[in-house]
């Protein structure tokens, strides 16, 4: 059997606490995040990703106690990202206990910062989170959680990334994030074809055969989902079930 | 028990040592060779690069010491490759305790690195008891073991390798046990109950 694809909910952290962002704005409290994601990882989850939505703006802190708190108490991989900046800021969150870290709008900035990850931690900790829209004609990428559009081009940025030491890419699509009609499938497949590293779909998840079209047609390697998972809209074992009934390589 | 965990250059240390606490152990970390050989079961994790963790592991003089340990001995991925003879990262010599070589995945394997949960089968070791076959670890390397006399559990990626070796008192896991979940922790609890 081949390597399966994976799962990934998504717990968007603001105050310690966990949110779901609906484009970004409107934001709703969803619980602890040390207890939903020991119950994501109960039910199957294969990964999980906090992300500090705030940090950016606000003190981080409480963000790396919390991150010792998961890896206590949860026993699968976790990603963590928001607001990282500088290599102190990724040694402090892979010492509280992370595996991996993901850098979004600081490695626009200073793409030479993903070159000295990878070189001090190793590309298998750097995940390059681009949170991406269509916008005349192009995906560009965005910068502070959607906030700030950027003239950078998603397929080159991604690329250059990848040869700087981005050891897997987390890819946004804003246009589809909170929507639920489903994953940028085309965004996605390009963005996969065309770099050598795994690439986790995030962005309009609303059913189940969203899932199974990003794996088969969008090629992602993982998909990431929180709201539907936060609200109890979709399962974690059901959609296990109906990938591997569709044919999709699943851990069960 | 006193359970030792190898420190060095390699990161990782902590997720191990939350795993064995998850399972009632509190395990020691140290790179104080005496320290090291007294240990009823000792751990050399990792996850980082060949050469420079042998490089730094020669000038500790931890070499000699995990070359000279008696008790069971388990590496866990960068601390598996780093038990076989020679690594194609940054062509090394590595420890030679399991007579194996490490080489890059070809590229016709998938993307390097293999980041994800597998499946092992064909498991032969005490460390897998009461573990189904086919049953899903979690994956992150970009170099690998061929299937060879020491193989204890294989995986596919792209070509059929091991997922684990055996030598005498070493055991080695390129996978992560204490990142595998409910099945990660048999294994780590089966190599301790040695």
């Amino acid at each position: 059997m081949p390597l399966t694809k994976r799962i990934i909910p998504c717990l968007d952290i603001k105050d310690g606490q966990t949110v779901k962002g609906i484009n970004f704005v409107n934001i709703q409290a969803v619980g602890d995040p040390v207890e939903l994601g020991s119950r994501y990882a109960q039910m199957g989850a294969d990964e999980l990703v906090f992300l500090d939505i705030t940090a950016t703006h606000e003190k981080r802190k409480t963000f790396a106690e919390l991150v010792t708190r998961i890896a206590q108490h949860i026993n699968i991989p976790f990603t963590v990202g928001g607001g990282i900046s500088s290599v102190d800021d990724v040694s402090v969150l892979l010492n509280a206990g992370a595996d991996k870290i993901s850098v979004n709008s600081a490695a626009v900035r200073n793409p030479q910062l993903i070159n000295d990850l990878a070189k001090q931690f190793g590309s298998q900790c750097v995940v390059l989170a681009v949170d991406t829209k269509f916008v005349n004609g192009e995906w560009i990428v965005f910068l502070n959680g959607g906030r700030i559009p950027t003239e950078v081009r998603t397929y080159e940025w991604v690329k250059r990334a990848v040869d700087l030491g981005a050891g897997e890419i987390l890819l946004t699509s804003m246009d589809h994030d909170g929507t639920k009609a489903g994953f940028a499938v085309e965004l996605t497949r390009m963005v996969s074809e065309s770099v050598s590293v795994p690439v986790i779909a995030s962005g309009g998840a609303g059913n189940m055969d969203h899932f199974v079209d990003v794996f088969e047609q969008g090629k992602a390697d993982a998909a990431l989902a929180a709201s539907l998972f936060h609200y109890g809209e979709i399962e974690l074992p059901d959609l296990k079930g109906y990938l591997r009934s569709k044919g999709v390589e699943v851990r069960i | 028990m006193n359970v030792v965990i190898i420190k060095y250059n390699a990161g990782n240390i902590r997720s191990v040592i939350f795993a064995l606490e998850r399972i009632g152990i509190k395990a020691t970390v140290s790179d104080d060779p005496q320290v090291i050989k007294a240990a009823d079961k000792v751990i050399f994790p990792g996850v980082g690069e060949a050469s420079s963790a042998m490089l730094y592991l020669k000038e500790k003089g931890l070499d000699k010491v995990i070359c000279s340990l008696q008790q069971p001995t388990l590496g866990i991925c960068l601390g598996m490759q780093l038990l076989c003879s020679h690594s194609e990262e940054n062509d090394v010599d590595c420890l030679g305790l399991i007579p194996q070589k490490v080489k890059k995945f070809p590229a016709s394997a998938g993307k390097v690195p293999q980041i994800g949960w597998n499946d092992i089968s064909g498991l032969k070791s005490p460390i897998f008891a009461n573990i189904p076959e086919h049953s899903y670890v979690y994956f992150v390397h970009g170099y690998y073991a061929a299937y060879g006399a020491n193989t204890i559990a294989t995986t596919t990626y792209g070509l059929e390798y091991s997922a684990a070796l055996q030598k005498d008192n070493f055991f080695a896991v390129q996978f992560h046990p204490e990142k595998s979940g409910d099945v990660g922790q048999k294994i780590l609890e089966n190599f301790l109950s040695l």
